[in-house]
């Protein structure tokens, strides 16, 4: 088998007494969308640090794209294609929708000394602000250019957070419950958005939405207590019967 | 068009206030005169030395105000650049061409090494460490009585760029004003380049910063650098301006006075040290002519800041004067 543009393998972590992650291994080809479920404190939020970089894993390795990241810090995995969105909302509240974005395009400059330019006034780039007016509207955003990110509605901000991912234009893509909050509506939009990206960059989904994960993913993991009880394609994961004791099961309930 | 945001609502004005620093400007250039004419010529000189404190404070609050970085170093940076120049002059090199530049990049270099150590702590433990570094320099040189030990080192003149004398008074105040203008200009640049724009970014939220690509450490080091580059540049001013390189400079207290000054000033405001320098020197100046306890005066003074301008003088003055175009 050929090696996924994601391989977890062996991954550890524990705080403290608490093993958050028992010996987690998966692999995620290119181009798929495999989604991450299992019921809270599964270790889900857990696993999302360690392949962005916000953690390291105390025992195992993750290799993106055929290379060992497992120790790289964070700014070097974005610059690799590792992207992420955060379960809340993680912008800059006080810039505009715009230039929230806008800094996502420029941190992947790396023309004349990338963002260490002292002189020209990074309002006038336009290749910058343009490709962000961009990636605001494929968010569904478009019009809200000026409005201060703290200002926006809850769905909104979630929106601009997915926009400030995309920016960095990653490889593998990596959402924690990108719906948390949103009402129906809102969440449909979302929906829609990730079955489009889902057709561009591989995606890795953290979601509590059953509907909208047997909808958009190719594959699902299933977490619980920290281990991986499964990996399949949704019909299998349906019927697992592990799966329906732990996880489905309190939805039965 | 889109493209502007936030910042362009704070800049709408930007012609206005261009205006505004050109006129200052222009007024601060013919204050010498102005001084000679009504016999004051003693203000010339403490107006140089209000003009490179202003330069030391607008430093620390490039690090403080906009790289969010709470120093309390910068004393080593000041000290450095003025022993720098004292140094060079003691081995006859007097040139301002050559000494100056060495002060602000051997500043720099200390800034290198200090922040690389002290960028791997953050809140109260970065104050602390960079304090440490700062007062193991003032130690090294209280020391070395080659160096002057506790008296420091005189100059036995001002530097001279070529032809042009500095030993006038009015001159020196004239290059002191143009190296601060300068420096005024250059962080206005800086702030509106995408190097300013990710510091700005990295003060209001670091890990997000972080998952956007950007090695956040490497942004806030450089920050730390010019900041303390500049101090360096004030130290070369303030030796010649005194003729002297004390290890006062190096002290402690100076940087906590730097400290003040941005505090009072305004942090994050492009002319918060320049402010706070003009509010604490001429409050000393004004208050240790009457008594010996104008400390006194200046906690007063903290006190009146922090409950009536808690953004500082140059963020409350600057809110009077849009309150007054508003009222047009």
């Amino acid at each position: 088998m050929t090696e996924g543009l994601l391989e977890i393998a062996g991954v550890s972590r524990h705080f403290g007494g608490l093993r958050a992650l028992s010996e987690v291994s998966l692999s995620v080809p290119e181009g798929e969308v495999h989604a991450l479920i299992g019921p809270n404190g599964a270790g889900k939020t857990t696993l999302i640090h360690q392949l962005s970089g916000a953690q390291t894993p105390d025992a195992g390795t993750i290799r993106f794209a055929g290379e060992d990241v497992t120790r790289l810090p964070m700014h070097t995995r974005v610059a690799r294609g590792i992207a992420r969105s955060w379960q809340v909302t993680n912008v800059f509240t006080r810039l505009s929708a715009l230039d929230n974005v806008a800094l996502a395009v420029q941190g992947r400059q790396r023309d004349w000394g990338g963002s260490f330019r002292f002189w020209a006034a990074v309002d006038k780039e336009r290749a910058i602000v343009d490709e962000a007016a961009m990636w605001l509207a494929e968010v569904g955003l478009a019009g809200r250019e000026r409005s201060i990110a703290g200002s926006l509605a809850h769905g909104e901000q979630r929106q601009l957070e997915l926009a400030l991912a995309l920016a960095t234009r990653p490889r593998l893509l990596l959402l924690d419950e990108p719906m948390a909050g949103m009402g129906p509506e809102e969440s449909e939009r979302v929906v829609e958005l990730i079955e489009r990206l889902g057709r561009k960059v591989t995606l890795l989904l953290v979601e509590h939405d059953m509907d909208a994960v047997f909808r958009l993913a190719d594959r699902i993991s299933v977490l619980v207590g920290g281990r991986l009880i499964c990996t399949g394609l949704p019909d299998d994961v349906r019927v697992h019967p592990e799966v329906r004791k732990a996880y489905l099961g309190e939805d039965v309930a | 068009m889109a493209g502007v945001g936030m910042k362009s609502a704070l800049y709408r004005q930007s012609a206005r206030r261009r205006g505004l620093a050109v006129a200052a400007l222009v007024a601060l250039a013919a204050l010498p005169l102005l001084l000679q004419a009504i016999g004051q010529d003693f203000y010339v000189s403490f107006a140089a030395r209000l003009l490179i404190f202003a330069l030391a404070a607008t430093g620390l609050n490039f690090i403080v105000g906009f790289g969010g970085m709470v120093a309390f170093g910068h004393a080593a940076f000041f000290g450095a650049g003025a022993y720098t120049v004292a140094i060079l002059a003691q081995h006859g090199v007097t040139s301002a061409f050559v000494a100056w530049p060495a002060a602000a990049g051997l500043a720099a270099l200390l800034a290198l090494g200090i922040g690389a150590v002290s960028l791997r702590t953050r809140g109260v433990y970065f104050i602390m460490i960079t304090l440490a570094f700062a007062q193991m320099i003032y130690y090294l040189f209280i020391s070395l009585k080659t160096w002057g030990g506790d008296d420091g080192l005189s100059l036995p003149a001002r530097s001279g760029f070529g032809p042009l004398h500095l030993g006038d008074d009015a001159v020196f105040y004239w290059v002191v004003l143009a190296c601060l203008a300068a420096v005024l200009f250059l962080l206005d640049r800086i702030a509106h380049a995408r190097f300013g724009r990710v510091l700005q970014a990295i003060r209001e939220n670091e890990s997000r910063m972080e998952a956007l690509g950007y090695p956040v450490a490497a942004y806030q080091l450089a920050c730390f650098v010019i900041g303390g580059t500049l101090a360096g540049l004030a130290g070369a001013l303030i030796a010649n301006h005194g003729l002297l390189a004390s290890p006062n400079l190096l002290h402690w207290t100076q940087s906590g006075t730097l400290l003040v000054m941005v505090i009072v000033g305004g942090v994050g405001a492009l002319y918060g040290g320049f402010a706070g320098a003009l509010t604490l020197l001429l409050l000393e100046e004004a208050l240790a002519a009457v008594t010996g306890h104008w400390h006194v005066a200046l906690g007063l003074l903290l006190l009146g800041v922090v409950f009536y301008a808690p953004r500082g003088v140059a963020a409350y003055l600057h809110g009077l004067v849009t309150r007054r175009q508003n009222d047009d």
